[in-house]
């Protein structure tokens, strides 16, 4: 029994409202008051939000099994012949369609209610701000095509999406165009994307030639034979054995789609925009470059899991390349002094957990987290946002403390969600965290190890971030200290919803060993272990004991990343700059971020720019010199030629002629006298002499006469 | 009925006596004046002819020859105005732009 009712119907309005505000936003935003503004965009993703949760509840009645919805609205790309790859030939379509599944669902909540409580907390924070119009215009249409993204039916749709947030990525770190520092990180973000939807545009084309479509899935469509997904198309290879579980093509497939999801999810080695997108507003950061955008990696490789789990090698690229972008990300944000870059750092620290736990196999977990760490991540940004608010402006961690009374809210809120990402039971953090690294120690105990190190390194500078911010004495000036405030209610009250889910949001996935069912694991088992493979018939195998040990390990290391930072940073019996002064050569590698950019800038920025100049000075020499200046040279030769022959040839010809005249004319000209009375005389004269010689006929005249 | 050479003879001099004043005299006018007068030659010629040959062509083209001398007279006339507007002078020799 497929699930039916109003909302399941109407799942193409969910990215339509924010589409339409804007749209209206982009085109005549200029001329609405702000009041009108914020009730249309915040409205517009408010309703989304609605038409979500209903389009979920009416999902949920149904059936595990059958809690798949797809719509195809109309032929997107009209139908053409495409040769497979096994040689034949194929009518290949591409629908604007919608899929809502466990997978989807989860997405599209995380989606629109993150991005609703950021929307109205912007109406706080950007409410002084110019170009307001043109914010919520932005974040709109980020929230229609990050909402394309995840509920499109097909990859090329997906793609469509993935593409529009990147497009509203790179429009709102550049918010503040006025700002060198700003567009630049625009276009870094933009151009490190690009690298990476090159490979992610690959990786649909070779699923395009090998299983002859690009949708999802054919589950959920009212007409099944209208066209199998690539889940059937898989399935159907791997029965006929035509393709074998670890084929090359599915494992270049996987990859191709990794480095696309390098790109949109940060991790390395395309992880470099990230830290710089912080010069964006700072909502922008919350919504984008924590919850949602830099997600869109972990859901696309969760979407395409069925491929991933039959290419092993691509499974432990991924599961690599996660724990060590973690480590690497965590170990740079333990030093930065900038709130937003530590928090950059930590988003790409924690997508890296994300990436480690699809490698593992455990895609749920890895959804889990992105859940949890879209609220707590959120919360820290927007809380971050509140304190750069009420400082003036000021974002480094040096130049704060001592704000816990003055802002009372945000330094709770703020707290709450150093615990959860600390990885402190219950809080959100701590479930999905330990399941991550509870599944990586299953795939490899070196895995564990990094990922665990990691979650100590986690909240050691998350516990240095909010030690410096909130506690000990204020080092701000004394004008920033003076204007120090709790930020409007409208930005409170996202922050303390925020704070709630973060609590409260990881007890959803409240593992068996626990007490607890899963029930997070479950709901999306339709979704993660529908391709039949080896790895997910593999059964748990972790004893209970083995996970307990796992679990209490990780507490320890969070409590001990803690109270680290609080020997450093509270009581000072470590002082953080002696630390730094012995660790001398470290900590320089450290706070000048590895120097990836500066070797990014010699082995790829620099060389561009060389080969621009090197095409410059071609266009310079050889188009503009030889073949601008060169034919310009050939026509002036030619028009000195043509006029040369028009000057002493055709002129020369006429005033020849001209002249020529002239002087047979010369003696006659002279009876041109233009006297009246002279021409008089000529004429009796002319008479005359016409008289004279008809003298004879005269005679006659005259005779005849007489 | 005199004989016909006395009319020639009086055409004759009426035509020089036109002649030598288009020719020597200034004023435009006056020319117009002497114009006249050849015209008139011409007709006495005409109408004596006419009557020598019982013909009656002549007679009618001699009343041709008037009307069209009302009429360059009267065009002239206008000519005369119109160029005394611009130069202020009826005198032939002052009209001298047409030469070479």
């Amino acid at each position: 029994m497929t699930p039916t009712g109003y909302f399941l119907e109407h799942l193409w309005l969910i990215p339509l409202f924010p589409l339409v505000t804007a749209a209206l936003m982009l085109l005549v935003g200029r001329r609405l008051p702000n009041s009108a503004v914020s009730v249309f965009c915040v409205g517009s993703v408010g309703l989304s939000f609605v038409y979500s949760l209903g389009a979920v509840t009416q999902l949920l009645s149904a059936d595990p099994e059958n809690r798949v919805v797809q719509h195809i609205l109309f032929e997107w790309l009209t139908p053409g012949q495409m040769l497979l790859s096994n040689g034949h030939l194929i009518r290949f379509t591409a629908d604007w369609g919608y899929l809502l599944d466990p997978l989807s669902c989860v997405m599209v909540l995380v989606v629109t209610g993150v991005g609703s409580l950021i929307h109205i907390y912007s109406i706080g924070y950007m409410g002084h701000e110019g170009g307001y119009y043109r914010f919520f215009g932005y974040m709109n249409l980020f929230m229609f095509s990050m909402l394309m993204l995840v509920l499109a039916n097909n990859m090329l749709l997906m793609f469509v999406g993935w593409e529009g947030v990147g497009l509203c990525s790179y429009l709102l770190i550049g918010f503040y165009f006025l700002r060198k520092s700003a567009t630049n990180a625009g276009n870094k973000a933009f151009i490190v994307n690009r690298i990476g939807d090159a490979g992610f545009i690959l990786g649909i084309l070779l699923t395009a030639v090998t299983f002859g479509t690009i949708r999802f899935t054919s589950a959920g469509l009212a007409d099944a034979a209208a066209g199998s997904g690539i889940l059937q198309a898989l399935h159907s290879a791997l029965s006929e054995h035509i393709i074998a579980a670890g084929a090359p093509v599915l494992t270049t497939i996987a990859l191709l789609l990794f480095v696309g999801a390098c790109g949109k999810s940060a991790q390395l080695p395309l992880y470099v925009w990230l830290p710089d997108a912080m010069e964006g507003p700072t909502p922008v950061s919350a919504l984008i470059h924590a919850a949602t955008m830099v997600t869109a990696g972990v859901y696309m490789v969760v979407r395409m899991n069925a491929i991933y789990q039959l290419a092993p090698l691509a499974m432990d690229v991924v599961a690599v390349v996660g724990v060590v972008t973690a480590i690497f990300a965590a170990s740079m944000a333990l030093v930065q002094n900038d709130i937003k870059k530590v928090l950059a750092y930590s988003t790409i620290s924690q997508l890296g957990y994300m990436f480690l736990a699809l490698g593992a196999g455990a895609f749920a977990a890895g959804i889990f987290h992105l859940m949890t760490h879209a609220f707590f991540k959120a919360l820290l940004f927007l809380g971050a946002g509140s304190v750069i608010h009420a400082m003036s402006g000021e974002q480094d961690i040096q130049k704060m403390g001592g704000l816990w009374d003055k802002v009372p809210i945000t330094a709770k809120t703020f707290l709450v969600a150093t615990l959860a990402i600390a990885g402190i039971p219950p809080l959100a953090g701590f479930f999905s965290k330990d399941e991550i690294l509870g599944r990586a120690f299953e795939r490899h105990p070196a895995l564990w190890i990094v990922g665990f190190i990691t979650a100590g390194m986690t909240a050691f500078y998350m516990f240095r971030l909010a030690f410096l911010t909130f506690f000990g004495y204020s080092r701000a000036d004394q004008h920033a200290q003076e204007h120090v405030h709790e930020s409007p209610r409208s930005m409170t009250i996202p922050l303390m919803i925020l704070a709630v889910l973060s609590i409260i949001g990881g007890w959803i996935g409240w593992p068996p060993s626990l007490g607890g069912s899963n029930q997070f694991e479950k709901f999306l088992e339709p979704v993660t272990s529908t391709a039949g493979s080896m790895e997910s018939a593999k059964a748990v195998t972790q004893t209970s004991t083995t996970e307990y040990r796992l679990m209490i390990a990780s507490i320890a290391i969070a409590v001990a990343g803690i109270w680290l930072a609080y020997e450093f940073y509270r009581t000072k019996r470590f002082a953080p700059e002696i630390v730094a002064g012995k660790m001398g050569p470290f900590y320089k590698l450290l706070f000048r971020k590895y120097y990836v950019d500066e070797i990014y800038d010699a082995l790829f920025v620099n060389r561009t720019k060389d080969l621009g100049t090197l095409l410059g000075q071609f266009d310079a020499k050889v188009i503009d010199g030889v073949g601008v200046d060169g034919t310009g040279w050939l026509a002036r030769f030619g028009s000195t030629l043509s006029m040369w022959w028009d000057k002493w040839i055709i002129d020369g010809l006429l005033n020849f002629g001209a002249k020529f005249t002239q002087l047979l004319s010369f003696p006659v000209r002279f009876l041109q006298t233009g006297t009246f009375s002279s021409y008089a005389l000529l004429i009796l004269l002319g008479l005359a002499i016409l008289l004279g010689y008809y003298q004879q006929h005269l005679h006659i005249v005259l005779r005849g006469a007489r | 009925m005199l004989p016909i050479g006395h009319y020639l003879f009086l055409g004759l001099a009426l035509f020089i006596i036109g002649a030598i004043g288009v020719v020597t005299r200034r004023n435009v006018i006056v020319i117009l004046m002497s114009i006249e007068l050849i015209l008139n030659a011409v007709n006495i010629n005409l109408v004596a002819f006419s009557r020598l040959y019982g013909d009656v062509a002549g007679q009618v083209f001699a009343l041709f020859i008037i009307a069209d001398a009302a009429a360059e007279a009267a065009v002239g006339l206008g000519i005369i105005i119109a160029f005394f507007r611009n130069r202020e002078t009826v005198l032939e020799d002052e009209m001298d732009l047409l030469k070479w």
